[in-house]
């Protein structure tokens, strides 16, 4: 029996509760204005996006293209249930929904894609997220091409802070599990991972599932923070940028894509007056850390308290 | 390299904090107004002519010495049609004390930012947003959503008068795509102003979104006796139609009219060839063909301000939103966002370059709308109908 409450996981509790009420008492006070708060709202809403693509293609090493169709299966079941029972009931059954069809869709997805590799697995993801967008643009319930408008706004600190602490405690966990080791060991070498008895289309197909529940969950808190969805907010654009966050960060790395996600929500911020010059701005930023960082800010590496002392020893046997 | 990047950093920083500092710079006798427009991304073709007919608006109207002697700024946002981004945009042009909103170009970003200006009680003037629900708040009008645009189904009005007056039309054939609200609602619209006119619908002929063929109707059509044949569709069903009806015995020089579905360039290819697309018109909301005294102003000086060779729609709805909204801002001798709401609301008629303007009570604009005449496939005159 492992004891649960030692020292590491009370820090951990204690700093993940002064986050949220310090953030809490900043939001009342109005330190942070309505405009700052979207902002938030956004960065989190992309930390379980870009957690979530993590899963598949910095832990499993899978090139998935297809993120945005899974966050759209979120977005679009939300939006339906919450036009009829607008209230956080209504969120939670609608999370629940897009949820279970994401899990269902990725299963029939990646069955047989998984058995693909590299770029022809890339492709057929795009493929797939294509298809989502194409059937939502033809379905009834979901609005047709011009989506689904007036949807009921429930998002707020509290709950945007509990899904995001929930993914991260979620992903953190997959990745330290025998299921995240074996994944792991596929992304370094598929066919040593195979002669070592893992059965590596399992655990790509479960990577998958998991990544695409947490993005569908991403997907309905996207819904009811912006008020509108439409099939053309998840195309391939959206995806890419989901990739960025986890490029950016560092692949396999979770707080590398948390850092990532915050820069770039802060990149946006600073580059908002800029109108149109902000796109080629925003690029640039891009070109020059992925020049200087190829490797993504933390590469695989993950923030912990535990590497400040390592770092410290290090340095002094270099030094003597 | 290293040190031409790091070079090209640092410039980049020291632009943005000197960019920064001049922004700061309060001055004090200005009337802010926000856009909040699709300048970048899948839709900027839109965006990008309307930024610059608000910029153009401004211009004139500081050279005239400013709306009640202040000057008017524009805080303009790219909202790249990205709903997060146009809600952050919003919530960023209320903290910088904007008095009214203008944008976004499509129906979806402005019902993204709709809620929020309702909740902070800031009027959004969108000049193309054409959805219906764009100003609605679920069954009722939302109070801070105007346009200056008239919706898709409105043109019915607009397209019966021409037949009646212009067209001394009695009786009329209308086309309907059955699998289509556009074109059922257009019909509707039109047979009812039609009837007030005094003219008759003789026929309603129904085909599938899917058809194809439509020589079967267009046969049994050619044996009743009408004057006009509306065609209430996209070009994709307009083209096809307006083809074989012009291969029909008896149908050869019937007057077809039809939507803005018809402005399209794919419309001579579908009909078989420009020489089929003769007498054909449709409405639209703008046109530079018009001789109308404010339209040729206006296209001269949009060109001679943007450098550009041709004068978009867009530009042109935005143009007079602009300048509907310094009217408004001007009768209410206030900046206050909810005086310049009620202001707008109750404008009397407003005569821009789309036409004279008012709103209905949901907020929508009944104005005119353009007649485009097609010959051989070419646009080659364009009438201003009233509705």
């Amino acid at each position: 029996m492992k004891n649960y409450l030692n020292k590491r996981n009370l820090i951990t509790l204690v700093v993940v509760g002064l986050i949220f009420f310090a953030i809490q008492f900043m939001i009342k006070e109005r330190i942070i204005t309505a405009y700052m708060r979207s902002n938030l709202y956004w960065i989190g809403i992309y930390i379980i996006l870009g957690l979530s693509l993590n899963m598949i293609i910095g832990i499993t090493g899978q090139l998935s293209l297809g993120h945005a169709g899974f966050m759209s299966i979120g977005a679009f079941a939300a939006a339906v249930v919450l036009k009829t029972n607008p209230t956080m009931t209504g969120l939670y059954i609608g999370i629940g929904i897009g949820v279970l069809i994401s899990l269902a869709v990725s299963f029939v997805v990646a069955v047989p894609t998984l058995r693909l590799k590299g770029d022809y697995l890339a492709i057929a993801t795009l493929g797939v997220a294509e298809i989502i967008r194409i059937v939502l643009n033809n379905l009834g319930i979901t609005g047709g091409a011009s989506g689904i408008s007036n949807i009921k706004m429930l998002m707020s600190w509290p709950l945007l802070y509990t899904f995001v602490i929930l993914t991260i405690f979620l992903t953190h966990n997959f990745k330290n599990s025998a299921i995240g080791r074996a994944c792991i060991s596929i992304k370094e070498d598929e066919i040593a991972a195979e002669a070592m008895g893992i059965n590596t289309t399992k655990y790509k197909v479960i990577a998958f599932m998991f990544g695409a529940a947490l993005a569908a969950m991403a997907g309905s808190l996207f819904s009811t923070t912006y008020y509108i969805v439409k099939p053309d907010s998840f195309g391939v654009n959206t995806s890419i940028n989901i990739l960025i966050l986890v490029v950016f960060g560092g692949m396999g790395s979770l707080s590398g894509t948390i850092i990532a996600t915050f820069i770039i929500g802060f990149v946006n911020i600073v580059l908002q007056p800029y109108a149109e010059i902000r796109m080629i701005l925003y690029a640039l930023i891009l070109i020059i850390v992925m020049i200087f960082r190829p490797q993504g800010l933390l590469g695989s590496q993950e923030l912990s308290t535990k590497l400040l002392p390592n770092f410290k020893w290090k340095r002094k046997e270099k030094s003597s | 390299m290293k040190k031409l990047i790091s070079l090209l950093a640092a410039l980049l920083v020291m632009g943005s904090l000197a960019a920064c500092s001049a922004g700061s710079e309060e001055k004090v006798d200005t009337i802010k107004i926000g856009v909040n427009l699709e300048l970048t991304g899948d839709v900027s073709v839109y965006g990008v002519p309307e930024r610059k007919a608000f910029e153009q608006a401004v211009s004139e109207v500081n050279a005239a010495g400013g709306i009640d002697g202040k000057l008017v700024e524009l805080v303009i946002y790219d909202n790249a049609y990205d709903q997060a981004k146009a809600v952050q945009n919003t919530e960023k042009l209320i903290e910088d004390g904007v008095v009214a909103i203008l944008g976004s170009a499509t129906s979806g970003m402005t019902m993204a930012i709709a809620p929020v200006a309702k909740d902070n009680g800031l009027l959004v003037f969108t000049p193309s947003g054409t959805n219906s629900a764009v100003t609605m708040d679920g069954t009722v009008v939302n109070p801070w959503v105007f346009r200056s645009c008239f919706i898709d189904p409105f043109q019915g009005r607009v397209l019966a008068n021409f037949a009646s007056n212009d067209l001394a039309a009695k009786k009329v054939v209308i086309m309907v795509n059955s699998g289509s609200e556009y074109s059922k609602e257009l019909a509707r619209i039109f047979t009812e102003q039609l009837n007030k006119n005094g003219g008759e619908v003789v026929e309603t002929a129904s085909y599938a979104d899917s058809d194809t063929d439509y020589k079967a109707s267009l046969t049994s059509l050619s044996s009743k006796e009408f004057d006009v044949l509306f065609v209430a569709d996209y070009a994709k069903n307009a083209g096809l139609i307006i083809g074989q009806a012009r291969s029909t015995a008896g149908l050869e020089d019937v007057k077809i009219i039809g939507p803005d579905g018809f402005e399209d360039p794919t419309l001579n290819d579908l009909a078989g060839g420009a020489q089929n697309v003769n007498n054909v018109f449709f409405s639209t909301h703008f046109s530079t063909l018009s001789n109308n005294e404010k339209v040729v102003k206006f296209v001269e000086d949009y060109k001679a301000f943007t450098n550009e060779e041709s004068v978009s729609v867009f530009a042109a709805l935005a143009y007079d939103a602009a300048y509907m909204l310094f009217a408004a801002i001007d009768a209410a001798d206030s900046t206050d966002p909810q005086a310049i709401r009620d202001s707008l609301e109750s404008l009397p008629s407003f005569s821009g370059v789309t036409g004279d303007i008012s709103f209905d009570e949901l907020h929508n604009a009944v104005k005119p709308a353009f007649l485009i005449e097609l010959n051989n496939g070419v646009a080659v005159n364009a009438t201003i109908v009233n509705p």
